[in-house]
């Protein structure tokens, strides 16, 4: 245990075990990313190959294709239950960007997500954000218990101690639980290295260009970029300044934007 | 405190299997020392900061209309930059030549002390800043005693705010004899006490003309200066059972290595129940199985027997067992509203383990907040 993405891997898998163990209703947000990518291969090892749990990918109709194909030809070489949610209502309804990126997200995102917790009544939700990504996300707990609407209480958190995570919350109270939250960007690309984890074909570069952050098509850009290997990327991520999420036509909508999406339940 | 189920201490907590080139630093002090101007100094200087972060502080400091905040970079919710207060701790990332930082921003504020607390019961080691004009204050003392409670070892003092008095050496020692003889009663002596100005950027990440009196380490030569937190080795083999999975016939026990290491074929006990047994098989999926597992690895064991040991029940091996106990002596820090009441139950988790225990007597009370 010298090496610190051993000591990192270590940290997820105790998580994962720990979020297991805790709910019996457990479920995995799958957004087919680089983050995921590596959750789901820290939960196979943490559950000696098995995923004892199903995948929530929640479908906004605005992914790139090559997402949804790699997501259902990884789903099924893994075994995976896959569940899929979407706001039927709000996609009927036309929702889409042009009517405002911040309420667009609210709708087919968080709302999305929200009516799937309901309908399934899931104790726990597993997911793969970061604590490097951005401000609100530095602020987040491992466990982080949120109320009847999915709100999170960024301003009244509880405390979280060594490996002891609470579990004790009040009805109707569900829990996200981040089990990568102190990796980096860089870990994230050496541990996919490492471990030889296959990744979405859309991060390597073609024709000068490649997504450094999957989203949906009409929000996510591109940087310009020669990586077209793992390696490559690690290279280019020890040079660049820029922030991962600047492709993110989201965070960029205002000053507090992912602060307020994410208090009412954006992931 | 008594409690009726029985435990085994599964050795300390899982500090020691930290091993790593990467070292995890909480900056603590009083509310209004400028930790987060630090910690925007230290990103700054080392270069860590995008040119897109520092355009949207800019954008929000002029839309405020006050000068440029190295403190928005940490304090990036809404309400700690229009009440100008850290609310709860961030984490974020930093590189020197010689490893990765990662710094943990801890509030000051009074009212936010569980925030503190969870952000530095995670660190390797402190900085304690303070205000060289202001000296030690309420919260210097309580922050400090709370480092010496959660072991944190590994103390740099920074001195700050000299640029108020024109970089008078007078004040810095005035201020450096007192934090000194505090830490002293607390069994803390810190590595260094260093002089700065952390909006100015002395003794930082460069030492600058202005302290030319001052002949000690930098800011991040401090830090660099600290050692690794390493393994610590020949301690006995403790396996804290995280839990029990009933899959395809077998029965794999989860959990992490605490301390020590164990062998397939070793004798091994279960405690507190005392069930019996061999190693049979180490798994770590999706490798071969491994002839051991060492501190730190989080692995599954199966067994000769069959055995029906659960969750929060620690293995160790036969030949080196830990004393299970019924009551213990321990130092608590209470956080909670409602008082700790003697006779009272509560539940007392200890790694994976959870009982119920009583308070039988409080030899000993300290209030942090009079120290
Ligand atoms: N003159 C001077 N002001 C400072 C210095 N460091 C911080 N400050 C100011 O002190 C105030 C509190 O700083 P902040 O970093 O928010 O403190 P925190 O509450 O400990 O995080 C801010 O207005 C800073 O600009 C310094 O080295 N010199």
């Amino acid at each position: 245990m010298s090496d610190h993405l051993d000591r990192l891997e270590a940290e997820s898998i105790y998580i994962l075990r720990e979020a297991y163990n805790r709910f019996p209703n457990l479920a995995m947000l799958y957004s087919i990313g680089k983050d995921s990518t590596v959750m789901i291969h820290l939960a196979r090892k943490a559950f000696f190959g098995k995923l004892p749990f199903p995948l929530v990918h929640i479908d906004t109709t605005y992914k790139y294709p090559e997402m949804i194909a790699f997501r259902d030809r990884m789903t099924k070489e893994w075994g995976a239950e896959l569940v899929v949610g979407r706001n039927e209502e709000a996609i009927a309804a036309g929702m889409g960007p042009d009517q405002g990126r911040l309420l667009c997200c609210a709708k087919l995102k968080t709302e999305g997500l929200t009516q799937m917790i309901d309908a399934k009544g899931y104790q726990g939700l597993l997911l793969g954000i970061r604590r490097d990504e951005e401000g609100s996300r530095a602020k987040e707990r491992v466990f982080s218990p949120r109320g009847q609407q999915s709100e999170w209480s960024y301003k009244d958190q509880p405390p979280e101690l060594w490996d002891q995570f609470n579990t004790n919350y009040p009805e109707g109270t569900h829990v996200r639980v981040h089990p990568i939250l102190g990796w980096t960007e860089l870990n994230i690309w050496e541990y996919l290295a490492r471990e030889k984890v296959e990744i979405c074909p859309l991060y390597f570069a073609r024709d000068g260009k490649r997504f450094r952050s999957l989203g949906c098509a009409p929000c996510t850009g591109t940087i310009d970029s020669t990586a077209a290997t793992v390696d490559e990327i690690i290279e280019e991520l020890k040079v660049i300044r820029a922030p991962e999420r600047a492709g993110r036509a989201q965070d960029q909508e205002n000053a507090y934007a992912m602060q307020k999406l994410r208090a009412k339940g954006y992931m | 405190m008594k409690h009726q189920g029985r435990i085994a201490p599964p050795g300390k907590n899982g500090r020691e299997m930290k091993t790593a080139e990467t070292l995890k630093i909480v900056i603590v002090g009083h509310v209004d020392h400028g930790k987060s101007t630090l910690i925007g100094r230290l990103f700054h200087d080392t270069g860590m900061i995008p040119e897109t972060r520092v355009a949207e502080i800019a954008g929000t400091c002029e839309r405020q209309g006050r000068p440029f905040e190295y403190a928005y970079l940490m304090d990036a919710l809404e309400e700690e930059r229009d009440q100008n207060v850290t609310i709860d701790t961030a984490q974020t990332f930093f590189k020197t030549d010689k490893r990765t930082y990662v710094i943990i921003d801890a509030p000051g504020h009074k009212e936010f002390l569980k925030n503190m607390i969870t952000g530095a019961a995670s660190a390797d080691a402190a900085i304690l800043l303070l205000d060289g004009v202001e000296g030690v204050q309420e919260q210097t003392r309580r922050h400090a005693y709370l480092l010496s409670l959660l072991g944190i070892r590994q103390v740099v003092v920074a001195i700050n705010k000299l640029d108020m008095v024109d970089y008078d050496r007078q004040v810095f020692q005035r201020t450096e004899n007192d934090i000194r003889a505090f830490l002293h009663t607390l069994d803390i002596t810190p590595a260094s006490v260093v002089p700065i100005s952390a909006r100015e950027g002395d003794n930082i990440a460069s030492p600058g003309d202005r302290m030319i009196w001052y002949g000690g380490p930098t800011i991040l030569q401090a830090l660099d200066n600290f050692a690794n937190v390493r393994a610590e080795t020949g301690l006995p083999f403790r396996f804290p059972v995280q839990d029990v999975y009933k899959w395809d016939n077998e029965r794999i026990y989860a959990g992490r290595v605490e301390t020590g290491q164990v062998k397939v074929g070793d004798p091994v006990t279960f405690l507190p129940s005392g069930r019996q047994t061999e190693v049979k098989s180490i798994r770590l999926w999706p490798n071969e199985d491994l002839a051991q597992a060492r501190a730190g690895e989080c692995v599954g064991f199966t067994f000769a027997d069959e055995l029906f040991a659960e969750r929060g029940e620690v293995l160790a091996r036969s030949d080196d067992l830990p004393t299970t106990v019924g009551e213990i002596k321990a130092s608590l820090f209470w956080l909670a509203r409602n008082s700790f009441v003697k006779g009272k139950n509560y539940r007392l988790k200890l790694a994976t383990a959870e009982v119920d225990a009583t308070c039988v007597a409080i030899e000993e009370r300290l209030d942090s907040s009079t120290l």
